[in-house]
């Protein structure tokens, strides 16, 4: 015993060269693949940015403005496709936000007992897992009829406002909007929620103290404190709207032209590429792929603006 | 006396207004799922049987038939995103969570979010980019590599999370016995965090096998069976868009079966992580 206690030297070795050489290594493995992650996000822009490179050459910014999409004439512009993007995901934030933001009110507050709130906030959450093709699906079987004569109406009563300006026809861009504000509703309840209730308990104890009703509370304190968190959850969910393809492909009619009305058909630049990339050839995969850029470009400057203020809400 | 509120008092009658108002947007949320839920089941039931799942689809107008095909395409597709998104996925969330400084793991975290945000759509055009042009075919391998970049994001911060919740002490405890870091890594820290990482993965798998952006123009479709990875193969999400645009019955039929069989998965991936989520191991 007491031999051993004297040389510990002995009994305590510096680590083996080779379990050096291992442990750098798996080190550096990972390194890599954390690296790539980023790596991929530039590969993405620079492929189909090179790509691109022909039809960039041939219609340069021009591309944007041009309302004319045709293979035949070999005559491209995207003004449609980006009418058609803009509109549906700022009908569908209009629809979304007020009942997105109210659902996150209502399963933050202490209204309904924790275990059935929690079953509630699940609920809302898969919404957001079901398959976009499956509410195309059901869309075009289900939506598109409901919504016909609630457009009728609107069109006979109201149709001198140029966005009820055609009869409903079937697809168009209100059944697109109305399935997307159902996509993007989880993520506009669930962002906002947590914004509210990682609030202070303070704000709300000290604003009961003054006499102040609950909702008085929620509208003058909560709110404006929980602000940037819930503009993040609304810039991530117009990301979300405007790269949304499958179900806005099944009901929005893909006609490349601009109509001011909501029944009317229209398209947007995911729906095109969806069509048109399988049967593609020449120039017209360059417009593609310059279109698919315009589209990356978008919702890049929206995500990070979106993900900027999450990061910056989270620090407190 | 006067510190009590009247319920006529137009204060309490707003209060009162505005909390059945929140609870009805509340119902409103819900019903879209409900609906889709409920005619998903309906409609794709009646399918639902072996047919279903051994035949092949059939020609347009013809009775009968399945997507077995596509069943198959799907998982050779998901299975192959798998084998390239999870090694590299869980490898970079270990080096964010054990050896990165925490200014490379911020940004870092950043891309995944971004990636992440990144619509499906663009990681096809990519893929078609990346694949088709070079290949000049449709293949299992593009439309795989666009679900893999798809699946990586949610591997990354499911393993990430679940590798932050193990107890520092353990690694602690781990060095002090002599061990390196790859084996205190690989052999105490991922095996505590492995039901979550499981988790998160197989979340990420009945994802991606929803998604048909990624597919219909990198592994496109057809009506028979996937006999190589480097040709066009079907899946059941291509499947379901390719056929609710066409007029006849029996496909129609046939696009809510797949639809069924997609969304029985999501859930019940959704619901059994819900619970996984909650174990912990220390």
């Amino acid at each position: 015993m007491a031999s051993q206690l004297a040389a510990p030297n002995q009994l305590i070795q510096s680590k083996s060269s080779l379990g050096q050489i291992l442990d750098k290594t798996f080190i550096w493995i990972t390194r890599i693949c954390a690296f790539s992650i980023a790596g991929v996000l530039v590969l993405i822009a620079v492929q189909v940015g090179i790509e691109a490179i022909p039809a960039i050459k041939a219609f340069g910014l021009g591309f944007a403005f041009q309302q004319d999409w045709d293979p035949v004439k070999g005559s491209y512009g995207v003004l449609p496709m980006i009418y058609g993007t803009l509109m549906t995901s700022f009908v569908a934030l209009l629809l979304a936000i007020p009942i997105g933001v109210g659902s996150a009110i209502f399963l933050s507050e202490d209204f309904l007992p924790v275990s059935f709130r929690t079953v509630l906030v699940f609920l809302v959450e898969l919404l957001a897992a079901i398959p976009s093709v499956v509410y195309g699906l059901w869309g075009i079987f289900v939506l598109i009829p409901l919504i016909r004569p609630f457009g009728e109406w609107l069109h006979e009563n109201l149709g001198w406002f140029v966005l009820f300006g055609t009869s409903p026809s079937g697809p168009g861009l209100l059944p697109a909007a109305v399935v997307v504000t159902i996509m993007i509703l989880p993520t506009i309840t669930a962002i906002s929620r947590d914004a509210l209730t990682s609030l202070p308990p303070e704000l709300r104890q000290a604003s009961i103290g003054l006499g102040g009703t609950r909702w008085e509370t929620i509208f003058r304190v909560l709110l404006p404190a929980a602000f940037s968190g819930i503009v993040g959850a609304i810039m991530l969910a117009l990301g979300r709207a405007m790269g949304e393809t499958m179900a806005v492909t099944m009901l929005i009619g893909n006609s490349n032209t601009v109509n001011f009305s909501l029944f009317a058909p229209g398209n947007t630049i995911a729906s095109l590429l969806a069509n048109q990339f399988a049967e593609a050839s020449g120039l017209q995969v360059s417009a593609l792929m310059y279109a698919g850029l315009i589209l990356f470009a978008l919702t890049l400057l929206v995500n990070v603006a979106a993900q900027w203020i999450v990061m910056k809400v989270q620090k407190f | 006396m006067y510190l009590t509120r009247k319920s006529s008092d137009a204060r309490s009658i707003f209060n009162k207004a505005m909390t059945v108002l929140a609870g009805s947007l509340v119902v409103v949320a819900l019903i879209p799922l409900l609906a889709v839920l409920s005619y998903v089941l309906i409609k794709g039931f009646s399918r639902l049987n072996l047919d279903l799942l051994t035949k092949l689809p059939p020609p347009p107008m013809a009775p009968g038939g399945g997507i077995a095909n596509a069943i198959l395409g799907t998982l050779i597709m998901v299975g192959l995103a798998s084998l390239i998104s999870v090694p590299i996925g869980v490898a970079s969330a270990i080096f964010l969570s054990e050896f990165s400084p925490p200014k490379t793991a911020q940004w870092i975290r950043f891309a995944t979010n971004v990636l992440n945000g990144v619509p499906s759509i663009i990681l096809g055009v990519f893929a078609y980019a990346a694949f088709v042009v070079t290949t000049k075919t449709f293949s299992a391998y593009a439309g795989a590599a666009a679900l893999a970049i798809l699946m990586l994001p949610t591997i990354i911060r499911t393993t990430d999370e679940a590798l932050k919740i193990v107890p520092q002490e353990i690694r602690w405890a781990a060095l002090g016995v002599g061990a390196a870091k790859y084996q205190t890594v690989l052999q105490i820290v991922v095996p505590a965090a492995l039901p979550t990482i499981i988790t998160g993965v197989t979340l990420a798998i009945a994802r991606a096998a929803g998604e048909t952006a990624p597919l219909i123009f990198t592994a496109l479709f057809t009506q028979f069976w996937p006999n190589s990875l480097s040709q066009p193969t079907p899946s059941l999400a291509v499947l379901v868009f390719n056929f609710a645009t066409v007029p006849f019955k029996n496909q129609q039929e046939l696009a809510w079966a797949a639809s069924l069989i997609l969304v029985l998965l999501v859930l019940t991936t959704s619901i059994v992580s819900r619970f996984a989520l909650r174990r912990k191991t220390y």
